[in-house]
């Protein structure tokens, strides 16, 4: 990238978020570009594609009143790049990165540029620090490990974000240590901003915090800048400053939304739905930023939130974030509307990386058997609750009505802790009290040794009244 | 020094101008020269697809052609190297740039500063041509790799001598000056040439239960693996990497994450291949352009990953390469197709995704290999492709299953009762079946054949049956049918479900698959015979045959032959009430 400024007089035309530049020299790839106009304030723009005949501005301010032929265009001969430090924490930003909590702007300890940079896959360390979130679903079946990013894959009114905001006020690390919170709102309500951020504040969490907040009033073309932000200030805490960091993305839904509007806006030839055919690779340039660095204390765990349109898993956004994260976490209307809570339905919840974040030293040595066994039996009631709503429960052969049964007790009391926090141990024990209602013909999953074990441990110390 | 200078930078994409250069040219882009590979050329205008991140690319910085298109350095050094799609070596790029790719920096495939004890194989005086086996070094312990004349060459050998030489010495000449070295370059899109194309016979064996008993692929075979997201592909490409019979692995990570390339790269070296007892790493090629390295790099990646397992092919090796994922390249074909203005076709694709496909697998085979001595050698290509939204229709899915001979569908409720290899039974096929049956007739039990066709179709018949139960109730089918169901279940828990990360469990050999296939058989057998003999229901118990056949699955290598006895008495014992 040159090194100089260079200023043009005037823009050949504007559409939405963007402003074409004619027959401008030099210029670069990703290069960020002032925009000024009389009497309003300065607008901040990217080059997304460089041409002698036509150069394309990407705006990340909003466009109102944007008259082509009367602005000066700065190109700065630089990238697009923010300040990082750590007197971040604390600190609440627009989705541009301007301050919005009436402090002056930070100072920092360095500039650097928003896109990033892919991390070398021979320098990426394997996540298997074991988070607790005190969430049973997570913790026992999906586990969350440090440097992974695990999205929520929520629907129109489920509650997405209230299970990030638990996951933000539960999260322990294997050695106590809090997390830094980088939080990117972006799109979301105003409502929906306030009512997470007061509770980061309320948990005693704010002073380690930064929040990005692109709200649903602000320009759209921002939500593609907020994350990234949120990203390059999270690699900082974590890399440079060898913070833990968990990043809350909310939400990634509208982020690819504004996406599709930049693409049709720039006329390219549309993917499935009107998104952009390079959908994927723009999402894997913000979801594989999360991970652990060989050699650096630090750490960057994602929690993006997808809301399926029309709770839809196959819609393009889930999909390919699914194909890109290390599992998901979906929520469930039918359990929200039965009133569980958090609404986690685990069969298509899935968590890549658990294996290495449990056993043995982490949570405990038959986690792996136990949670396979919890699934397999849930499976079995699922799919016995499906066929008795045809033939009726009386149809059923007795092992599948056993399921059945163990289907409902886990959705009611192991799915279903409400708002309580449970340690790893706590969860445990609520779901081996579930398998100890079934005979050992049911828990094939189980070996014998781990279904002994239980047994004496039951027997030394019987259980205590079942909890209501 | 051309005086081409940038006129454009659109994403990958970069047109310079004034050039005149060839399709698939190699050309260096801007001060930082930037790899990039000419894949237009309109007039002076030439448009340049760069394997390398482009921001920050100017327009009037400077563009230079390399006068040959982008080719891989083979030779010895390959195995346990991690490559980028292009060739560099990822650890030397890490040491040069730090833990975050930068651009613009360039590491040769093969260490120059490494030495190899080269021994021949061919004295002056010898007349040779391409493919002709020059002499040997040790490329890894107990793996011998032949060093061969480069394809298309032919000549005397003036001199050749033994000693320590690095790739890039010369330990020969022939008599037209030409010198001769431990590697030589080939362009990774042009098939690599062999002397005849050879029928096979032989089962690429998995290790994998439900693929060697039930969806068998030939070496040489192609077979494509398609799976929703969290249906288990990519812990199918790794199970293979390890377990699979093969003597050589290429690993293509093609624009996935990065994490399990982690795991990858932390595993493969701590992994002890069966046969050898060496690391699984010290027979594997490791190719990895994760999802958010540049895109036109994962358009190439497949490519070396094919060259390199061809050239060990060459060498009379049996290639095994798994590319995960396939859809992730015709994504990267796609979007540079957008982005040069290609009418799409479907879904969006490049009209030409179905022949670039056909010639991609194409590349699968079992060749006897140019040159002397006589050598045969094979190339196995397992694809797995991630369709949108699960479904099998799309182009990419449906491209590939015309020109591969297998398919194991994925499918995502089986994922979800957690059965992994989560290989739906009814979708998958393989065309390969009857080829191989005689092999394994040979090699595992004369009635293999029998057994497979028994096993489709009794779990074809619980199909029906649970078709039938969801409507009537479980209760109201016939006892046989009933027993039927509950063999069925035996089969696909125990049988077809392997945990990957069973220490016994995780390769199964073909001994082991073929004692469970066949006392589950027996099972079955007994107990439709008994029913026959009009035993009642109650008294066929199927808890010993499950319990026999699930030590039987977790045995270790030597215990198996006694474990199988064990489930053939328990599978004869199941009417009689004394099966524990």
């Amino acid at each position: 990238m040159t090194t100089f400024q260079r200023t043009y007089r005037g823009a050949h035309a504007a559409a939405g978020p963007l402003l074409f530049l004619q027959h401008a020299r030099r210029v670069a790839l990703g290069e960020r570009v002032v925009v000024r106009q009389e009497g309003q304030p300065d607008r901040r723009g990217q080059v997304i594609d460089a041409g002698e005949e036509r150069t394309v501005i990407q705006l990340l301010d909003d466009p109102v009143g944007l008259a082509p032929h009367r602005v000066e265009v700065i190109l700065t001969g630089e990238p697009v790049r923010t300040v990082v430090g750590r007197d971040l924490l604390g600190r609440a930003f627009s989705g541009h990165g301007a301050p919005v909590d009436g402090l002056p702007a930070p100072i920092g300890s360095t500039v650097r540029p928003v896109a990033g940079a892919p991390l070398n896959p021979v320098r990426r360390a394997k996540p298997s620090d074991f988070i607790e979130t005190g969430v049973s679903a997570i913790d026992a079946m999906n586990t969350l490990v440090r440097g992974q990013k695990l999205p929520v894959f929520s629907g129109p009114g489920l509650p997405g974000l209230d299970l990030a905001a638990r996951i933000v006020e539960g999260a322990r690390a294997p050695h106590g240590e809090a997390f830094a919170v980088v939080f990117a709102a972006v799109g979301i309500t105003a409502r929906e901003t306030q009512v997470f951020v007061d509770r980061i504040r309320a948990s005693g969490a704010m002073a380690r915090t930064v929040l990005y907040l692109n709200e649903a009033s602000h320009p759209s073309v921002e939500r593609l800048l907020a994350p990234r932000l949120a990203l390059t200030a999270a690699e900082y805490l974590a890399f440079d400053a060898g913070m833990q960091v968990l990043v809350v993305v909310a939400d990634m839904t509208h982020y690819c939304e504004a996406l599709r509007e930049l693409g049709t806006a720039r006329e390219e030839v549309p993917g499935r739905r009107g998104y952009p055919g390079y959908m994927y690779t723009d999402l894997a340039s913000l979801y594989e930023r999360a991970g652990i660095v060989k050699g650096r204390p630090g750490s960057i765990t994602l929690i993006p939130i997808v809301t399926m349109p029309d709770d839809d898993i196959t819609h393009p956004i889930p999909d390919l974030t699914g194909y890109i994260t290390e599992g998901q976490v979906v929520l469930s209307r039918e359990l929200h509307r039965r009133g569980i809570d958090p609404p986690i339905d685990v069969l298509p919840s899935l968590s890549r990386l658990m294996n290495s974040g449990i056993g043995e030293k982490r949570t405990w040595r038959d986690h792996r058997e136990w949670s396979d066994q919890l699934y397999a039996s849930y499976a079995r009631g699922r799919e016995a609750r499906s066929m008795a709503a045809i033939v009726g429960a009386g149809g059923l052969l007795p092992a599948d009505r056993r399921a059945l049964d163990f289907a409902d007790a886990f959705e009611a009391a192991f799915i279903g802790q409400g708002t309580a926090r449970r340690t790893i141990m706590e969860t445990a024990e609520a779901g081996w009290r579930l398998l100890d209602a079934l005979p050992r013909e049911d828990l094939a999953r189980l070996s014998d040794r781990a279904f002994q074990e239980r047994q004496a441990a039951r027997a030394a110390a019987p259980p205590e009244e079942p909890a209501p | 020094m051309s005086a081409a200078r940038i006129v454009r930078v659109a994403g990958a994409l970069v047109e310079a101008r004034p050039m005149e250069g060839a399709l698939y040219e190699l050309a260096y882009v801007g001060t930082r020269r930037l790899l990039g590979e000419i894949v237009r050329q309109v007039g002076d205008t030439a448009t340049i697809q760069v394997y390398e991140e482009t921001n920050g690319l100017a327009l009037g910085e400077p563009v230079d052609t390399a006068g040959t298109s982008l080719t891989a350095h083979l030779g010895p050094g390959l195995l346990g190297a991690v490559l980028d799609g292009t060739g560099r070596p990822l650890a030397r790029l890490a040491e040069a740039g730090g833990d975050f790719i930068g651009e613009g920096v360039s590491a040769p495939t093969l260490d120059p500063g490494r030495r190899w004890a080269f021994t021949p194989a061919v004295a002056a005086g010898t007349q040779v041509r391409g493919g002709d086996v020059l002499g040997t070094v040790e490329e890894t312990e107990g793996l011998t790799h032949a060093i061969l004349v480069p394809p298309r060459t032919c000549g005397t050998v003036t001199a050749i001598a033994a000693g320590e030489y690095s790739c890039e010495d010369t330990l020969g000449t022939l008599d037209d000056g030409t010198p001769l070295r431990l590697a030589h370059r080939w362009p990774i899109r042009v098939p690599r040439p062999i002397a005849a194309r050879l029928a096979t016979r032989r089962p690429f064996v998995t290790g994998q239960r439900v693929f060697d008993l039930l969806f068998p692929v030939a070496e040489g075979g192609a077979c494509a693996v398609p799976g929703g997201f969290g249906t288990g592909k990519t812990i199918i490409e790794q199970s293979l990497a390890r377990f699979a019979d093969a003597d050589i692995i290429v690993y293509v990570g093609c624009g996935e994450r990065g994490n399990e390339m982690t795991d990858v790269l932390t595993e493969f070296p701590a992994l002890v291949d069966p046969r050898t007892g060496r690391p699984v790493m010290d027979r594997s090629v490791l190719i990895v352009n994760t999802s958010n390295m540049p895109v036109a790099a994962r358009e190439a990646s497949i490519y070396l990953g094919v060259t390199v397992a061809e050239y060990y092919r060459d060498q009379g090796r049996r290639v095994a390469l798994m590319i995960d994922s396939t859809s992730r390249w015709a994504e990267a074909l796609r979007e540079m197709g957008a982005r040069l203005q290609e009418m799409p076709g479907e879904e969006g694709y490049p009209t030409y995704l179905a022949s670039r496909l056909s010639l991609f697998f194409e590349r699968a085979a079992v060749a006897r290999a140019q040159g002397a001595p006589e050598r045969e050698g094979a190339v196995t290509i397992i694809g797995a492709i991630s369709p949108p939204g699960g479904d099998f229709s799309e182009p990419v899915t449906q491209a590939s299953l015309r020109v591969t001979g297998a398919m194991w569908a994925l499918d995502a409720s089986l994922a979800q009762q957690r059965h992994y290899p989560a290989v739906d039974w009814d979708s998958s096929f393989s065309l390969y079946a009857d080829q191989v049956s005689p092999w394994f007739a040979e090699h595992a039990g004369r009635d293999w054949e029998e057994i497979r066709h028994y096993l489709i179709a009794l779990l074809q018949r619980e199909r029906e049956l649970r078709d039938i139960a969801s409507l009537v109730g479980p209760d109201a089918l016939e006892d046989e049918d009933r027993f039927v169901m509950n063999v069925a279940w035996i089969i696909r828990d125990v049988l077809l479900r392997q945990s990957a990360f069973h220490p016994h469990d995780a390769r199964s050999s073909i001994a082991k698959t073929y004692a469970m296939a066949s006392a589950a058989v027996l099972a079955a057998r007994t107990g439709r015979d008994a029913l026959a003999r009009g035993i009642p229901a109650a008294r066929l118990d199927l808890q010993g045959v499950r319990h026999a056949l699930s030590v039987l699955r977790d045995a270790p290598d030597d215990e198996v032959e006694v474990q199988a006895g064990r489930a053939v008495a328990a599978a004869t014992g199941i009417a009689s009430g004394v099966a524990r």
